[in-house]
């Protein structure tokens, strides 16, 4: 039986704005079907490796593979939830309109959004079950509906890898439980889920592995063997621990 | 009555009129892009820099046939190339040495506005009499009171053509200006999208300048499409109410200057966009500051009512 492809394949990568080094020689592997956290301090250049992965940047040296091969612009291969302090949440749209972007995609030149899409759409809002909220704007839901409903856009598109920048990030508790439940049915249904976070303390209980960067690769496997307390130390500094 | 009719009859007021209607309407509608992608600063700065362009180009035709040109047709292509360069310069900048964006930006209106002036200055001053630098300030202030058949063209055309790609690239654009990360994953091409953008903008531009000049430009741009933000819920409802509002102000300006001499029509056009703009964020449904007090008093109205009624 043949190894199972890696879902991401980071090799020797090394990225810098302005001549100095945001990412120094990161090599990093993430299986398919694992709920991933890339975790690591401010400044750490997590973001930088998210868009060094969606082939946003471009790498001094190295390169990155998306299932065995580099990302192409045609596949739609990688999802993707913003931050949610980066969106303009004034943009005129409704929550259904939201989540219908995720079919884009999809749609080609003129197709229009059809049946199909907002059967879709309507799926995915009934799992985050943001299904009475679907003529909201934007603006007028809370904080954990709006990580909900970028999360129904994720699903509609329906890519087998999904990166969540910060997703936790502003969120209540309730809201963060049913984040990370919907995150592990994505992962048994055999999805690759990226989970940056610079927050430590849930680490252990929500993720299956962990990756501790700052600038370079720090540790990367199971929490067991990657998130000990040394390891944290090296990646964040003495001050944190 | 009788005023109005006569106005739509006149040849010159009836091309004013379309002429400003048709420009408030393009500039309106791209306008909301610029908006919502927080781009005031740089429309501005495209608009002002547009004049260095318009100046070198009437000095190019006047060297090569003995006569500055005012004709759009070769005066438009200048504008553009300066406003283009002035943010290609800006980008420059930024990602070469420590200077921020703003202050970039600032720096280039600066030697490109700068520039302008100086060359329509010394057109305007120099002893040799240059033929055609008459009304050439006019791109300062605006000069729709002049335009003629060839302008109203130029202006459908560019018009066209941009409201046409804005149509085509629908989709894209509007996931893109909304999370340009997300739109690189669907697949989009977020490098042309942000180009097309940029064009947009300065199509939109380029256009505005002929009615209300490269100073008040800006207003045509961003009054519009913040006025409309204020009703609406969806982005193709708000770009086609921002078209409606620049249409009016384009309107309103032209009708009023052509009714009451010496009134100038591209600061009325700005200011009725302005009365328009104000009368939004006062009174509109759900979001007017106004409209907000009302709904918060009527609210504690009837709290203050339930209060009384349960004790």
């Amino acid at each position: 039986m043949a190894e199972p492809r890696a879902a991401i394949d980071v090799e020797g990568l090394t990225v810098a704005y302005h001549s100095k080094p945001v990412l120094w020689d990161v090599s990093l592997e993430i299986a398919s079907g694992v709920l991933m956290g890339l975790v690591g301090p401010n400044g750490a250049g997590k973001s930088t490796l998210l868009k060094a992965i969606l082939g946003l940047v471009r790498p001094l040296t190295g390169r990155v593979l998306i299932q065995g091969a580099p990302l192409q612009r045609d596949r739609q291969l990688v999802g993707y939830v913003p931050q949610r302090s980066t969106i303009d949440w004034d943009f005129p749209t409704t929550v259904l309109d939201l989540v219908l972007m995720g079919t884009y995609g999809q749609l080609g030149w003129f197709g229009r959004v059809g049946r199909k899409q907002r059967e879709a759409a309507q799926t995915a809002l009934e799992r985050v079950e943001l299904q009475d909220f679907q003529s909201r704007q934007i603006s007028e839901l809370s904080g954990g509906q709006q990580q909900r409903a970028f999360l129904a856009r994720a699903f509609v598109q329906d890519a087998p890898i999904l990166f969540l920048d910060e997703p936790f990030a502003g969120v209540d508790v309730k809201t963060e439980r049913s984040i990370v439940r919907l995150l592990h049915e994505q992962r048994d249904a055999g999805k690759t889920v990226v989970v940056v976070q610079h927050d430590l303390n849930t680490v252990g209980e929500y993720l299956d592995q962990v990756t501790l960067i700052n600038r370079t690769i720090v540790s990367s496997g199971s929490v067991e063997s990657a998130f000990t307390p040394e390891l944290i130390e090296k990646a964040y500094g003495e001050r944190l621990v | 009555m009788q005023i109005l009719t006569d106005l739509f009859s006149d040849y010159t007021t009836r091309t004013v009129l379309l002429g400003s209607m048709g420009i408030g309407a393009v500039s309106g509608a791209l306008g909301c892009f610029s908006y919502l992608r927080r781009q005031s600063l740089i429309g501005d700065v495209v608009s002002h820099s547009s004049l260095l362009g318009i100046m070198v180009i009437f000095l190019v035709s006047y060297w090569l046939t003995g006569e500055g040109s005012k004709s759009l047709f070769v005066l438009i292509p200048g504008a553009l190339a300066s406003g283009v360069a002035s943010l290609v310069l800006t980008r420059w900048i930024v990602d070469r040495t420590p200077v921020r964006e703003d202050s970039g930006l600032g720096t280039m209106l600066a030697i490109f506005f700068g520039g302008g002036i100086l060359l329509l200055r010394y057109v305007q001053r120099s002893s040799t009499v240059i033929p055609g630098r008459r009304g050439l300030k006019d791109f300062l202030f605006g000069m729709s009171a002049s335009m003629t058949r060839d302008d109203l063209i130029m202006i459908a055309i560019i018009g066209g053509l941009s409201l046409l790609a804005l149509l085509a690239y629908w989709r894209q654009l509007k996931v893109f200006t909304f999370d340009p990360l997300f739109s690189h994953c669907l697949g989009f091409n977020t490098r042309f999208l942000s180009l097309l953008l940029i064009v947009l903008m300065v199509n939109g531009i380029v256009v505005g300048i002929q009615c209300v000049g490269v100073i008040l430009m800006i207003a045509l741009l961003v009054t519009p499409a913040a006025a409309a933000r204020q009703w609406t819920s969806s982005l193709g409802s708000m770009v086609l109410l921002s078209a409606v509002f620049g249409g009016m102000a384009g309107a309103a300006g032209s009708i009023t200057s052509s009714l009451v001499s010496k009134l100038p029509a591209g600061p009325v056009i700005v200011l009725a966009g302005c009365v328009i703009f104000l009368f939004s964020i006062l009174f509109a449904p759900r979001r007017g500051i106004l409209t907000v007090k009302l709904l918060q008093l009527r609210a504690a109205e009837e709290s203050d009512l339930d209060e009384g009624l349960a004790s």
